[in-house]
């Protein structure tokens, strides 16, 4: 139409509020860089959001609410069809997690062996929900149904490894083992 | 002296119990005592009870010691074990176990024997000889070898699976795509993951047998994420059968060409729901699809496409080199072949049993199983996931058949059978299945998404003895709506735990007779 050539669109003699906020604008430079990156090496796949958001999830942890525009915009997707995918699959958080994610199983074959008493001393030694991080940053709680470990259970998987047959004492010293490597790391107390 | 080859596991479950550390101790012993050895990094025997378990190939075979705690590992070499001597962990030649001697092992016959990552390994115990087979035959005769075989598909449909190749090869498209259901979410499960980690290539196999058989090109598994091992074990195998032509533009030089791709799920329950699946891959939220249209017809992209389970995929290769007679001749009735069945939950010898069909509940638990882990009695058992019917022991003799767990109004699923002791409270068990319904229901057909979460509540208004024998009627009727009213099996199958929770032990269920039972 012609309202585009319109000689009254010069923006130099008026201000122009935008209302189309710059994309992603609240993101750290890491997680923008992280974003485009990720759409950069991947938007090319068929099906190609999920692969985005895992390797957005790996690199910073979680999917940043303000990327949402940025992935539509770089898949020509909408903003509420990227946020659909990201809401409807359990996996994907929106919340920066601690430097830990212990996903602690829920279904039946742990509840078999005590999967109950189990997240009761989870959430009780730690002092979260699920979902929820500890006050020292450590340790982000998850549940999860199912980790393929159902003939030694109760399972858990701290970060990316798979543990077998937890007590509330192994628990304790896998949790205690996790916050020394962390002092180890940064120097700071255990 | 030769080196002594030393085998331990890299399954997941075996990592999960510590046999990444007994890997090292052995290493750093054997280093430490001047003994020279090989150390292999097998997938796991099943016997998982006995994990980590450590094997010593001597000229009598292979010896297994189990469980090996790292600490145990300096007295293991104390008593020779490096020549397969005795010692309290000693279970004397693997293949002998009872337990793993009296199995039918067809789709699992390499898993634990070699390492997993190891093309060479895998050639050299008959791997690929199904791949050279089906390069020689027209795309119709490999079909008809699946069909002849029986195979039903798996993940628990029981669909089966040569007259669904059968519909994609006879489908019009220049693009067809095979897809593997890898979304093993059901808990008690964990044969895929054991092939994907045990034995990768056989899927690789078995897929690109596939793809062959129906003129599909490209194909795709979908890995759930809570199986990260499976993944790089995945990656690993895909990137060794490109660089040695058993993937890619020229399979096996026939001319054909095949693709592959490792793709990850986000933690959706019902992504194993193959319509489902097939949005998540195509990179939307994973509501299920009506069918019509067939996935076979009209699936990934739009194209045809066939999708099966991994084990069904995986047991393609044998009966491409054995012969489809060879697999039929295992099984009874309409359930033909073998199941990897999975002993799972309080049970004290919990692993893995691929046997054929017609193997009772009874011989599985007890003489496999060895009973309950507690020493209390086995009061119950849930066979086939969440969604799987919970049952007591008068139904203990039911032999392993799809049509015969059909006619107690249970279903066999996936294999995974869980053991529970006679603390367990199914008034608990039946509600915890609705809440894990309404939790993975995606919220498409109003059955499932507002029935689930009525069925929390009325459960709960049961077991408060809060107008009894309304509630339950008004449960049964609930039920009976989401198992006709549901458009997929979540919904529709939410009633199998539920009912037969409340059938057969509906003493949890009253509050009465709770109190009764406590006294």
């Amino acid at each position: 139409m012609s309202s585009a050539s319109s000689p009254n669109n010069s923006t130099a003699s008026r201000r122009v509020i935008s209302i189309k906020p710059e994309r992603g604008a609240s993101l750290t430079p890491q997680e923008r860089s992280a974003v485009l990156a990720a759409c950069d090496r991947l938007k090319a796949l068929p099906g190609a959001l999920l692969p985005i958001l895992h390797a957005l999830q790996d690199a910073v942890g979680y999917v940043p609410p303000d990327a949402v525009p940025l992935i539509a915009r770089e898949l020509n997707l909408s903003i509420a069809e990227v946020h659909g995918v990201v809401s409807f699959y359990h996996f994907f958080r929106t919340s920066k997690p601690g430097r830990h994610v212990l996903q602690l199983c829920r279904a039946e074959a742990c509840q078999s062996v005590g999967g109950a008493a189990l997240e009761a001393h989870a959430k009780h030694s730690l002092a979260v929900e699920f979902h929820g991080t500890t006050a020292d940053g450590a340790v982000t709680l998850e549940p999860v149904y199912c980790l393929g470990n159902c003939a030694l259970g109760p399972a858990i998987m701290l970060d990316d490894r798979l543990h077998g047959r937890i007590n509330a004492e192994r628990f304790d010293a896998l949790i205690a083992a996790a916050r020394r490597r962390d002092g180890a790391t940064t120097g700071g107390p255990a | 002296m030769s080196a002594v080859t030393i085998f331990v596991p890299r399954d997941s479950a075996a990592l999960s119990v510590g046999a990444e550390e007994t890997a090292t101790a052995i290493s750093a012993e054997a280093a430490r005592r001047n003994i020279e050895i090989r150390l292999v990094r097998n997938g796991s025997r099943g016997m998982l009870w006995l994990e980590p378990l450590v094997e010593v190939q001597t000229p009598a075979g292979r010896i297994a010691y189990g469980p090996v705690a790292a600490h145990r590992v300096p007295d293991l070499f104390d008593a020779g074990f490096t020549s397969g001597a005795n010692h309290a962990l000693a279970w004397g030649p693997t293949a002998e176990i009872p337990y793993f001697k009296n199995q039918e092992r067809l789709t699992f016959a390499r898993v634990g024997v070699t390492d997993p990552l190891d093309l060479d390994a895998y050639r050299a115990h008959a791997g690929f000889r199904g791949l050279e087979t089906a390069v020689g035959l027209e795309p119709a005769a490999i079909v008809a070898a699946v069909t002849t075989s029986g195979l039903r598909g798996r993940g628990g449909a029981a669909f089966p699976a040569g007259i669904k190749w059968n519909t994609v090869l006879r489908a019009p498209g220049a693009q067809k795509y095979v897809v593997c259901n890898a979304d093993e979410g059901d808990s008690g499960t964990f044969s895929d993951r054991m092939i994907m980690e045990g034995d990768p290539f056989v899927l690789i196999e078995g897929m690109t047998i596939a793809g062959l058989a129906t003129g599909a090109t490209q194909g795709f598994i979908y890995l759930r994420c809570e199986y990260p091992h499976a993944k790089r074990a995945l990656d690993a195998a895909i990137g060794a059968a490109y660089a040695r032509g058993f993937l890619g533009e020229n399979i096996l030089g026939g001319g054909r060409r095949f693709d592959l791709d490792v793709r990850l799920g986000a933690g959706a329950y019902i992504c194993g729901e193959e319509t489902s699946l097939l949005e998540s891959l195509e990179g939307k939220r994973g509501q299920v699809r009506f069918k019509p249209p067939l996935p076979a017809l009209e699936g990934l992209f739009g194209k045809p496409t066939v999708i099966n389970n991994v084990i069904t995929l995986a047991t393609v290769p044998i009966i491409l080199e054995r012969g489809a007679e060879y697999y039929r001749d295992f099984g009874m009735g309409r359930s033909r072949g073998t199941l990897p069945i999975q002993l799972t939950g309080n049970i004290k010898h919990g692993g893995l049993v691929e046997r054929a069909f017609g193997v009772s509940l009874r011989e599985l638990l007890y003489d496999y199983g060895g009973g309950s882990a507690s020493g209390r009695p086995i009061r119950a058992v849930q066979v086939g996931g969440p969604l799987g019917a919970y049952l007591p022991e008068s139904r203990f003799d039911t032999p392993l058949d799809y049509e015969a767990f059909t006619a107690i109004k249970g279903m066999l699923g996936h294999g995974g059978i869980v053991a529970f002791d006679d603390t367990v409270d199914m008034a608990a068990q039946a509600r915890y299945a609705m809440e894990f319904c309404a939790l993975e229901s995606c919220g498409k057909c109003t059955p499932c998404r507002i029935g689930s979460r009525r069925g929390v509540e009325v459960i709960d208004r049961l077991v408060a003895g809060n107008d009894a024998s309304k509630q339950e009627a008004l449960l049964r009727d609930l039920c009976e709506t989401m198992t006709v009213g549901s458009l997929c099996a979540l919904g529709g199958l939410t009633a199998y735990p539920v009912l037969s929770a409340l059938e057969h032990f509906s003493e949890d269920f009253h509050s009465t007779l709770r109190a009764a039972g406590a006294q």
